[in-house]
């Protein structure tokens, strides 16, 4: 059973991995944003499963401030750090 | 020592990560942004609902059952919020969605 | 688990070195903020909740929002320039300053993995469950914190004061009062998820002295929920009388731990030197207390300076 998580857990990781991918190649800042927003979402999930394999019932509150902190990262971008005019925007965002 | 709820909280674990990779695939392969978007939200939100709920299901006491409901919740809030506050503003500066060439 | 202790670390340094070598400052943002999220999950694995969960609550929310606030307020060029240019990276003195920073990164690396063969095997762990009925508090972290070396605590929220005060020195930050906002989805966002941080805060702040949590998980959720209604469209903008009450809400952690210190001095323990019975209770006054201010300096330091005095 153990063994499943840890799989699960390394499955995540790769996810994780790919997502790179897309946080280096763009080609629009929204591109990137939605990658780390992956990255969060995926980093809730390991610590879940890391909860259920360690048998550490604490770091479900791990999981719920990263939940709730999760937004925070969004609403900056939208509001504040979205760079304007990029090289690229004007097209169709298509790499 | 596995029992009933051991075994359907893995299943429910196995069914969340495939959802997370079929939003990557998503992620990696569709055409722009706003599919993207659609890819993304909605697999991931769905495979990490699974695996609170494996994870619920595991844990045998209210309490946590609850505490993992918030964290679904809040994460589908940020989540569902995030997509609409990044499709509009990329709408609005002018990111045209894709569309077949002819 | 040894292989996924692997691409943990692995993807640590792939993203450390995209955070310092992407050629763009929003790219370097970014894996810097993945970076912040990862850094928690590694945390996890070391069996560190408490460092977990500040890294949670201040590696991805808070500096991300710092860095893409930054980011926004910089002139388009200088954000759009990539961070060393080309010509510089050809030059010699480039070369000559990556060279004396990679030799002194190995041999500090060396002297690092030296000090690890000498590393005393019992470590400090036995001797601290050992003396923590002393403590007034259950959570080994907290007994360290804030009975065993609390002196440091009050160091570091001083330096944060500090941080303040410099940041205030810099004169009144001008808000921008009516920005558009992305969407009328954020403020009611915003406003049905402030009443779940005060919750998470608040119970962070019970815990700490039981189990994981503390000041200072609790003060930065609670300047999250803050600077989330900033980023809504509040404003930074308030009356001469409220500005008296938060010179006194920023200098309230300092002020009751070094109190309490005095005090007990003057009555002969020492400084910060707790009396058993009275110990649990101390702690959490100024648990609260410094919870209290290092959410306000938080937000503090994230605008920047002192706010506008609304005179009305």
């Amino acid at each position: 059973m153990t063994t499943l998580y840890f799989i699960l857990v390394g499955v995540l990781m790769g996810n994780i991995a790919v997502g790179l991918i897309r946080i280096l190649r763009g080609p629009t800042a929204a591109d990137r944003m939605l990658a780390a927003e992956l990255f969060g979402t995926v980093t809730v999930a390991i610590i879940l499963l890391l909860a259920i394999v360690m048998e550490k019932p604490v770091y479900y509150d791990v999981a719920l401030v990263f939940a709730l902190l999760s937004a925070l990262a969004v609403v900056a971008f939208v509001t504040r750090g979205w760079p304007n005019p990029e090289p690229g925007e004007q097209d169709d965002g298509r790499r | 020592m596995m029992g009933a709820a051991d075994i359907a909280g893995a299943v429910l674990a196995v069914a969340g990560v495939l959802f997370f990779l079929a939003g990557t695939l998503g992620l990696l392969r569709f055409p722009d942004i706003y599919t993207r978007i659609h890819a993304l939200t909605k697999a991931d939100n769905l495979g990490l609902g699974l695996i609170c709920l494996g994870a619920a299901v595991q844990s045998g006491s209210l309490m946590t059952a609850l505490k993992l409901l918030l964290v679904w919740i809040l994460v589908l809030l940020a989540a569902a919020t995030g997509a609409s506050l990044i499709a509009q503003t990329a709408h609005r500066r002018g990111i045209r969605p894709w569309a077949r060439q002819e | 688990m040894a292989v996924f202790d692997l691409i943990l670390g692995l993807l640590l340094v792939v993203l450390v070195w995209k955070s310092l070598s992407v050629s763009d400052l929003f790219g370097a943002v970014i894996s810097f903020m993945a970076f912040g999220l990862l850094m928690a999950v590694a945390w996890v694995r070391l069996e560190a909740p408490d460092i977990a969960l500040a890294e949670a609550a201040i590696g991805s929310g808070l500096t991300g929002a710092l860095l893409f606030s930054t980011l926004g307020r910089l002139p388009h060029s200088e954000a759009r320039q990539p961070v060393v240019s080309r010509t510089v990276r050809n030059g010699p003195g480039y070369w000559m300053t990556t060279g004396f920073w990679w030799v002194l990164a190995i041999l500090l690396s060396i002297a690092f993995l030296f000090s690890l063969l000498d590393l005393q095997t019992p470590g400090l762990g036995g001797l601290l469950q050992e003396r923590l009925p002393e403590s007034g508090v259950l959570n080994p972290v907290t007994a360290v914190l804030l009975n065993f070396r609390s002196l440091d605590t009050v160091m570091e929220i001083a330096v944060l004061l500090l941080a303040v005060v410099v940041a205030w020195s810099m004169g009144t930050v001008v808000w921008p009062v009516k920005r558009t906002l992305p969407s009328p989805l954020l403020p009611g966002f915003v406003r049905l998820l402030t009443p779940f941080f005060l919750l998470v805060s608040f119970s962070l702040l019970w815990r700490g002295s039981h189990a994981p949590g503390g000041a200072f998980p609790s003060g930065a959720v609670l300047a999250a929920a803050g600077i989330l209604l900033l980023l809504a469209g509040k404003t930074t903008r308030i009356c001469p009388r409220f500005m008296f009450w938060l010179r006194w809400i920023l200098a309230v952690g300092l002020l009751v731990f070094v109190f309490a210190g005095v005090s007990l001095m003057v009555a002969g323990y020492g400084f910060l030197v707790y009396p058993e019975q009275w110990a649990g209770a101390l702690i959490l006054l100024i648990e609260v207390s410094a919870g209290v201010s290092i959410g306000a300096m938080l937000m503090a330091l994230y605008i920047g300076g002192e706010p506008d005095i609304h005179s009305a």
